[in-house]
């Protein structure tokens, strides 16, 4: 064994796997996660805990690991996160824990995340769940969207012996877990659902099709329901377009929906309802892990796939691992590349996309290099699909609805970071509808941290 | 879950169902509509909201069996329960915050094409209820498919049939029925809401647009969520990509690109391997009973 190098994970063929839906990489065994776990120094001063939004005991659950004492290390996770089994899967671990951890130095880093996933799926295997609290305090707590922020602060809040329902407007529970992240990345009926039901077992009850600032509001939940305060983990789930011309023709979709229907709605089953434009050669628009989710799931659904971006690969803002396996399934890359128009036939479908190649110029004040068009590089490339993947900003639906809620101008909830405290009293919020679209993992934090102000409101009310 | 507790055939492959959802029934106003999925493989199909009662919890929805989906709802009887009733979404009509000295000033005409009247019958309702008096045209291919008529004619002042074969009311389209009420009947108005299949409400709105009468149409594009994330409802409304689900569905009739937002209705018609598919949303003009086929 070679410790400067982490124990490779096992993954499915990239030949393979570009043809199912099935999870991509496919996790440690008890041996590997051993092997692994004794790679960790023990550090006394452990500097991959600052660099996790949770603050994970990552020595502590490591060691017991080592031992063998998988249950045990459990214990010390679900201390910190509820959601584990996901957050070893979805976190970006090279800018967060593993950045930090001193092994990094000389060779490669622990590998944190892989670790924290075998102990989830370690304990889901052998039917480990949360306890829940002996006793309810009877204090009424809603939360508002069932994504990462708003099922961490739930479940926290249930641990400390609030009565907690939570208010979702889909059908199913999870928010992005659900309808963005694919099947390949994040297994929805194994994974997703068992990490919903560990914070069901603590005693949180969920409501679906519940549209907050259209079926009820805020000021109604908190004035006629007897909540006695609301956190909203609604996200950023309102889609980007460009505004080129073409764009409302057949065969343009958001990333959000042709994610949604392919994840929730189960698309790629010919056994579900929904259906899906699956296209033969599909431009995905755009370079953050979104454009990424659609283009592996274009990908598997038979299509030849351009992902279009119009800086260069260094900015490309999805995670390394994303673009690797995306290149390795065979995505192709066309970067520096801005589109102009989309074509269109004579009976409004997709027929290709007009482009322009670009070049990075001067450092603008954020310091990024802009991207700017390179004369009578005009080009066109044939296409029946074209997938938008610019980013998402907050739905205004709740902000518009309750009274005294400030919002700023992106239309993002404004709130106290270490508190998730909003303008208005009582209310609480975190994750995307606070920052714009953000991590997994950050929403946690915030779902956390908001979890802790709630209780400290409700114990000096 | 959530119980079907009245179900009717309005016309041959018309059906009105009473749906217990009390949190829709609480919150909801003419012109929105629900998402309904009826089961775990289901897809969410857009309703618009028919009536609903408060006091019992339930709100009423009408639909047409046009593929695989509304047929399967269909085969739902009295006690089975859809898995998910979501709502109310989209905008209500913009009468519902108009104060009643406002609209009694307005001479208000309805029209409404095929099982487009379903929708038509809460906005027309609300009216009576409030003292306003308004005129109603319904439009369809034949005498089976007039739904709502006698219900119609309780809550509108003056309530016009038109059907294609001539085989009950007028013989004509809705059209037809509009410029004789205005240009034979010496009628005045100067607001029209019209609902039902778009081509309808394109022609409606080109002649509206010569009569020069305010139109108000309520779009029913592809939906997936119905809430604003991911715009398989967009459309174009006077040269702005506009939301259907959460900035509509209703829209001022002469802004609207109709034959882009019937273009993109056509998506998933012709899709491969899905023989349900194609049967799914049918020629809704063929089969929907609109009244405007000829055209």
């Amino acid at each position: 064994m070679d410790v400067l190098k982490k124990v490779p994970v096992r993954e499915q063929d990239p030949k393979v796997r570009a043809t199912n839906f099935d999870e991509v990489c496919l996790g440690y065994n008890i041996e590997e996660a051993k092997e692994e776990a004794s790679r960790c120094l023990k550090c006394k001063n452990p500097k991959c805990v600052d660099g996790c939004p949770v603050s994970i005991d990552i020595p502590g659950f490591i060691k017991e690991v080592e031992a063998g004492n998988i249950e045990e290390a459990a214990k010390v996770i679900g201390q910190y996160s509820a959601l584990p089994a996901v957050c070893g899967r979805v976190c970006p671990q090279e800018t967060q824990c593993e950045q930090r951890c001193i092994r990094g130095i000389k060779g490669e880093a622990v590998s944190i995340g892989k670790l924290e996933r075998f102990v989830a799926d370690w304990s889901r295997e052998n039917n480990i769940k949360p306890e829940p609290p002996k006793e309810t305090n009877g204090k009424k707590v809603a939360v508002i969207g069932s994504g990462p922020a708003g099922l961490t602060c739930a479940g926290d809040l249930a641990k400390l012996g609030y009565e907690v329902t939570i208010f979702e407007a889909l059908h199913e529970p999870g928010g992005v877990l659900v309808y963005g992240i694919p099947e390949f990345r994040l297994p929805k009926e194994t994974v997703v659902k068992t990490e919903i039901d560990n914070v069901k077992a603590l005693g949180v009850k969920i409501e679906t099709n519940v549209v907050i600032g259209k079926s009820t509001t805020i000021d109604e939940l908190m004035e006629e329901e007897g909540f006695q305060a609301v956190f909203i983990g609604s996200g950023a789930g309102l889609p980007k377009f460009m505004g080129i011309p073409g764009e409302n023709a057949n065969g343009v979709f958001s990333a959000n929906e042709y994610l949604t229907r392919n994840n929730l709605m189960k698309a790629f089953d010919e056994n579900y309802d929904t259906p899906i434009a699956k296209g033969k050669k599909v431009a995905v628009v755009g370079g953050g892990n979104v454009a990424m989710d659609a283009a592996r799931t274009a990908l598997r659904l038979g299509a030849q796939v351009y992902i279009i971006y119009r800086r260069s690969e260094s900015e490309l803002p999805a995670r390394v691992e994303e673009v690797h396996h995306a290149k390795e399934e065979g995505v192709i890359f066309k970067l520096l590349t801005n589109p102009k128009e989309i074509l269109v036939d004579e009976k409004g479908w997709v027929k290709g996309m007009k482009c322009v190649e670009m070049e990075l110029g001067e450092p603008d004040a954020s310091g990024r290099r802009k991207p700017v068009e390179k004369p009578d590089s005009e080009f066109e490339i044939e296409l029946d699909t074209v997938i938008m993947s610019l980013g998402t900003s907050p739905n205004p639906l709740i902000s518009s609805t309750t009274t005294g809620l400030e919002t700023d101008k992106r239309r993002c909830i404004v709130a106290d970071e270490k508190n998730g405290q909003t303008s208005k009293e009582g209310v609480f919020a975190g994750g995307d509808a606070v920052t714009g679209a953000a991590t997994v993992i950050l929403a946690m934090g915030a779902g956390k941290a908001a979890a802790k102000g709630i209780h400290e409101y409700l114990s000096n009310k | 879950m959530y119980k079907i507790v009245k179900k009717e055939t309005l016309a041959p492959n018309i059906y009105l169902m009473d749906i217990e959802a009390p949190r829709v029934a609480k919150s909801c106003y003419p012109g929105q509509f629900v998402i309904v999925k009826m089961d775990e493989k289901g897809e969410r199909i857009p309703l618009t909201i028919c009536d609903y009662n408060r006091d019992l919890g339930t709100v009423t929805i009408v639909f047409q069996t046009l593929g695989t989906s509304t047929k399967r709802m269909a085969e739902y009887e009295v006690g089975d329960s859809y898995r998910d009733f979501s709502g109310p979404l989209g905008c209500k009509s913009e009468l519902v915050d108009e104060s009643d000295e406002e609209l009694r000033k307005k001479h208000i005409l309805f029209v409404a094409g095929g099982v487009g009247t379903a929708p038509v019958y809460p906005q027309v309702k609300m009216m009576k209820e409030r003292g306003i008096d308004v005129d109603c045209v319904i439009g369809a291919r034949n005498k089976d498919l007039i739904i709502l008529e006698d219900e119609m004619k309780k809550v509108a002042k003056n309530v016009y049939v038109a059907t294609d074969d001539g085989s009950y009311g007028m013989k004509g389209n809705v059209n037809d029925c509009i410029k004789d009420l205005v240009q034979n009947q010496g009628k005045q108005y100067d607001l029209v809401i019209a609902i039902g299949p778009v081509i309808m409400m394109k022609f409606v709105c080109i002649l509206t647009k010569e009569l020069g009468i305010k139109t108000i149409v309520s779009m029913n594009p592809i939906m997936v969520d119905g809430t604003g994330m991911c715009g398989a409802c967009r459309l174009t409304v006077g040269n702005e990509v506009k939301f259907a689900c959460v900035d509509g569905p209703e829209f001022d009739g002469h802004l609207v690109d109709f034959d882009e937002s019937m273009k993109r209705q056509q998506m998933y018609k012709t899709e491969e391997g899905r023989a349900a598919l194609k049967e799914k949303e049918g020629d809704t003009h063929k089969n929907g009973g609109c009244g405007c086929s000829d055209k």
